[in-house]
């Protein structure tokens, strides 16, 4: 079966919980169940061939020129440590079906769950590395979902945060290490750099990306000192501490560290990096372990501690070492998550996870004490148990270690750790299952229903078959695993529980002895503990935190304080400088196209629109004056355009000009027509010099781009316009037709925007805005006759002409200036003629037309003429066009992108009516006028006026 | 003529510039068209002035002006309607939200240097 289905699965699944909770919770939990069950039983399908050691690829590729591709190979690692996760996350299906309560939201949970266990999958079955990092970025992002779980939960929330802050700034860092690695080794799939060991180790970058790397491991895999955030995620539910924060995630650095073994291990930065780091974690957190109360922080700590071990054993770099951290690897995942499992029961049973306030509970939980005894015997070390049998492989590999030069120190210090091992292991069982039965229980304590017990039964099973019949059990599994770690040839080793009288027995008989001591006089060592100085990683990882964010909050602050003008100045600057920049690197030979002839016209024309400019930008205080003269300029640049050859910019840039015009008025209205001179004199002239400096520098550029000749692609057009496109209006046959996906876009971005307008002063008709605008007091005088009689008669008059007007300009748009556009806001422009004669709410009454209704047809219309296209087997919006004859009528010619023309037609009448309609609305409702009867003010009819 | 035209979107920008480091939304719309007029006529431009060459295909003439920058720029008329109208009427709003109509994020600094004194439409409401 598929590789890329069992990563897949858990993705596709995770829906199905979210659903079947409305269902019941059984259903919910069942289909989670499920899910994970079938892709458990497809990574078994690879069973036989992962143990006859062969190696299984499939890949699709999909961003290839990125090397990014989906490629997943299963080899012994990769089959290891994904039964780990689905088997294990079968157990914790289970358990949190029992543990979570009533008013837990689960599918959620489960949701959550099968992500995480999915995008966990994908980072031990993918066979690149990029893939590698967006999985390992998504089980950051999961596990931050599934700690903050309890969202009421203060240091729930917390604890997520920081997770997600120190195992995704490890993410950051492993991902330039990632990009290195590729980098020297010229692939970014493994099994291509997994074959480039001397390559990779010679070149100068090794010591930097090994350094990155390590930086997502040692975060994700808690390893000193970003070990802290562990502890603090144990604010998670406990099915989440016990999977992902023993068994798996927290095992995702170590699971990348044992991946690229084979090429990052074996030199001094490697031994002196990994082995120090982990074994001064394993040490510390040991030692922190045995003073936590709370239990799941002693398993916490216990787990960083067993975290180091491995990393200890994968540093080191033997072949022999290997085969140890493997073995351990799955001994700690068996071992602990029972008893994580065992620390919910405990916490379920009595309401306290204090250690302070347990004891005793062995007689009133049998079976989970039971449980309890055996799992923290196997992690104490303790002979005939499978934790018993990878410590003694650590301490054999530890007692022929030397660290620069000093032979005694690993062992001694290795020692040491297994001493407060036992120690803590011991006080998880002496302190809370025996001992003084406490009675004071916020609950009944009693052993739970067989759904909580049984999944970490079925662990302890596993924790005794292996510490009884090692080679048995887990030999072939260790076997291959270890071979697939090391990529070679395995040492001669066996699995037993006897080895002799080997030093790492005496060390392993020390441990026990020294553990069982310090929990003898543990008041009087729990004395020297409270007397030492407690350093505070997460007090220093907050106080780094609250800085960062002061100086990013600076930096950002003192860009963009909320003024749109201190950020539009920075804008304009940086965009000045840039170009100067620009124009200092350039040849500055003046251009050498034969110019134009200034005309006495053209020269008149000019001085208008510059003192025009000039004058909008001095009278801009007194605002309708201001208007007026933008109107000047608007019609000075559409001549313009007319002049030099562009008819239809020119219709268009003048139906647009009146649009705009009405449009500024109607805001106006509302808007204080004067306003004060705010800004200092000083600020003034620097603003001037600024629009100087640009100004100048746009008009230079414009100078030397039109006085020297340049490639086109005018030629094609002008060609094809005809025979390809069916008009002889090259510039309406370029956005109908060539460039008709462009012209799609522009209209869907101009319904959006009128939509926009719609929402925002529909908005303001509501609440305090709302308020205040029926109580509007007009601040200028308002004429005596609203509605005068000559502009309501020509308009009325007008309107057919208009229409037809524009009917006209539609119809010649595809061979003479005109088009769907210009024709759009004719119309446009005739229709607001009506409201304007005879005010918003006559009209309004009289002109029932859905604005909203006509933009969603004139897109849809669009649309549907590049959909025709798709029918003949053709690409989106490719036209055609035909002669047909009728009678009386003569030749007439059809274009397709004529009913594409009526879309863009269309789509601009409603757009343009839907803006302005709107602010007439509530120009209207703060001029709390009643709508008059009668199209005019003066009544010219002969029936007499009512009376109001 | 060339100078002419460049000289002209040379002042509408400058003047657009100017306006746009205003402190209030009403002359940021101004800039802005003006900034929209410059930049349109800019890239219209772009195809090189040419005089009575429109590109619309007409038999026996054989040299037309390039149609591409129209098509472009016609569109680009639209579009900064539209976008025009977006800015006139957000300013609108957060005029009648807020009563005021200022940008420079200061709200508290509305007196400094008061020429002519505009009451805001809460104290016309107030004055009635």
């Amino acid at each position: 079966m598929s590789l890329d289905l069992i990563v897949l699965l858990p993705f596709l699944g995770a829906i199905l919980p979210a659903l079947m909770i409305r269902v019941g919770r059984n259903a919910c939990a069942t289909s989670a169940f499920t899910v994970t069950l079938l892709a458990f039983a497809l990574l078994m399908t690879h069973a036989p061939l992962v143990f006859r050691g062969e190696t299984l690829r499939v890949g699709v590729e999909w961003l290839p020129r990125l090397g990014l591709n989906l490629n997943f190979f299963i080899d012994g690692l990769g089959f290891f440590f994904a039964a780990l996760i689905l088997g294990i996350g079968l157990l914790i299906i289970i358990y949190a079906r029992f543990y979570l309560a009533k008013e837990d939201p689960m599918g959620t949970f489960y949701a959550y769950l099968l992500l995480f266990q999915g995008a966990m999958v994908g980072i031990v079955l993918s066979d690149n590395i990029l893939l590698l990092l967006i999985f390992w970025e998504l089980t950051s992002l999961s596990s931050f979902l599934l700690i903050g779980y309890w969202k009421h939960l203060r240091e729930g929330r917390l604890g997520a945060r920081m997770a997600l802050t120190v195992t995704g700034a490890g993410g950051l860092s492993m991902i330039a290490g990632m990009l290195l690695l590729g980098d020297i080794a010229g692939s970014y799939d493994i099994s291509e750099i997994l074959k480039h060991k001397e390559a990779i180790q010679a070149s100068p970058l090794y010591l930097p990306a090994l350094i990155l790397i390590l930086g997502g491991c040692f975060t994700k895999s808690a390893q000193f000192p970003f070990h802290f955030w562990l502890p603090h995620a144990m604010a998670a539910p406990t099915p989440v501490s016990a999977y992902l924060h023993s068994a798996t995630m927290v095992k995702a650095g170590l699971f990348l560290m044992a991946r690229l073994w084979p090429v990052l291990a074996g030199t001094e930065e490697w031994f002196y990096i990994v082995a120090s780091t982990g074994l001064f974690t394993m040490l510390m957190a040991a030692w922190i372990a045995l003073f936590k109360d709370d239990l799941k922080g002693l398993l916490a700590y216990s787990t960083v501690s067993h975290l180091g071990l491995v990393t200890l054993l994968l540093g080191l770099g033997s072949p022999m070492a290997a085969v140890a951290a493997v073995f351990h690897i799955l001994n700690h995942a068996t071992f602990k998550a029972a008893l994580f499992m065992n620390a919910g029961i405990i916490d379920h049973e009595t309401g306290t996870r204090d250690i302070k306030r347990l004891g005793g509970l062995f007689m009133l939980m049998p079976i989970a004490g039971t449980l309890a005894v055996l799992a923290a015997a196997s992690m104490a070390g303790l002979p005939l148990l499978n934790g018993f049998l990878s410590k003694e492989m650590m301490l054999e590999e530890a007692s022929h270690t030397v660290w620069a030069g000093q032979a005694w120190l690993v062992p001694a210090l290795a020692t040491l750790g297994a001493v407060c091992s036992v120690a803590y292991s011991f006080r998880y069982i002496v302190h809370v299952y025996f001992g003084e039965k406490r009675h004071e229980y916020p609950r009944h304590p009693h052993d739970p229903p067989f759904g909580m017990w049984g999944p970490s039964a079925l662990l302890v099973i596993g924790v005794i078959a292996i510490g009884l019949f090692p080679a048995v059990v887990a030999g072939p599994l260790v076997a291959v695993v270890a071979g697939a770690v090391v990529g070679g040839p395995l040492p001669d080793y066996h699995l037993a529980i006897w080895h002799g009288l080997t030093p790492a027995l005496g060390m392993s008989a020390l441990a026990v002895a020294g553990g069982l001591f310090l929990l003898w006089r543990y008041t009087a060592v729990r004395a020297i503990w409270q007397a030492a100085p407690h350093p505070d990683a997460k007090t220093a990882f907050q106080w780094l935190l609250a800085r960062a964010v002061r100086l990013a909050k600076g930096f950002t602050h003192g860009l963009h304080n909320g003024s749109l003008q201190r950020h539009i100045l920075f804008l304009m600057i940086a965009a000045i400088a840039i170009t100067t920049a620009g124009f200092f690197g350039a040849s500055h030979a003046p251009g050498t196209r034969p110019q134009l002839e200034a005309t006495p016209v053209a020269i008149a024309a000019w001085l208008l629109l510059v003192v025009a400019s000039l004058g909008v930008a001095v009278l801009h205080r007194r605002r309708l004056y201001a208007l007026i003269i933008v109107g000047v300029v608007g019609i000075i640049v559409s001549l313009g355009f007319l002049y030099f050859s562009a008819p239809d910019l020119a219709l268009t840039q003048i139906s647009v000009e009146v649009v705009t015009v009405i449009l500024m008025l109607l805001a106006l209205n509302l808007l204080p027509k004067k306003m004060p001179r705010e800004s200092s004199a000083i600020r003034r002239w620097r603003d001037v010099a600024i629009a100087c400096l640009g100004g100048l520098g746009i008009g230079a550029l414009t100078w030397a781009m039109i006085t020297r000749d340049g490639s086109t692609l005018a030629g094609y057009y002008l060609e094809n316009s005809l025979p390809g496109g069916g008009g002889t209006n090259v510039v309406n046959v370029i956005l109908v037709d060539f460039r008709g996906f462009d012209t799609f876009g522009e209209i869907i971005v101009l319904g959006i925007a009128a939509t926009i307008i719609f929402a925002l002063l529909d908005g303001a008709l509501q609440g305090e805005v709302g308020r205040k605008l029926a109580a509007w007091v007009p601040d200028q005088k308002r004429a005596k006759d609203r509605h005068p009689m000559m502009l309501v008669i020509a308009t009325r008059v007008m309107l057919p002409l208009a229409l037809m007007v524009g009917a006209y300009i539609f119809l010649r748009g595809h061979n003479l200036p005109g088009g769907g556009f210009i024709a759009g806001l004719v119309v446009a422009i005739a229709l607001i003629m009506q409201y304007m004669a005879s005010g918003f709410g006559w009209a309004a009454q009289r002109m029932r037309v859905d604005y909203h209704a006509l933009i969603g047809v004139g897109v849809l219309t669009a649309g549907a003429t590049g959909v025709v296209a798709w029918l003949a087997d053709r690409p989106f919006l490719t036209s055609a066009f035909g002669h047909f004859h009728l009678p009386l009528i003569g030749d007439i010619e059809l274009a397709s992108a004529m009913a594409f023309d009526i879309g863009v037609f269309l789509t601009v009448i409603g757009a343009t009516m839907l803006a302005l309609a709107s602010l007439s609305r509530i120009g209207r409702w703060a001029d709390n006028q009643s709508v008059p009867d009668q199209p005019m003010d003066h009544n010219i009819s002969r029936r007499p006026a009512k009376e109001h | 003529m060339e100078f002419l035209v460049a000289s002209a979107i040379g002042v509408m920008a400058a003047a657009g510039i100017y306006l746009m480091l205003r402190a209030r939304t009403y002359p940021v719309v101004l800039g802005l068209a003006l900034l929209t007029y410059a930049t349109n006529t800019f890239l219209f431009v772009s195809g090189r002035l040419t005089v009575n060459a429109p590109p619309v295909i007409r038999d026996g003439i054989t040299t037309y002006t390039d149609p591409l920058p129209q098509a472009l720029v016609l569109t680009a008329i639209v579009i900064s309607f539209g976008m025009t109208a977006v800015i006139v009427v957000l300013g609108l709003r957060s005029y009648l939200e807020s009563d005021t109509d200022q940008v420079d994020g200061k709200p508290e600094d509305i007196e400094n240097e008061n020429l002519e004194s505009v009451p805001t439409a809460a104290e016309r409401k107030a004055d009635q």
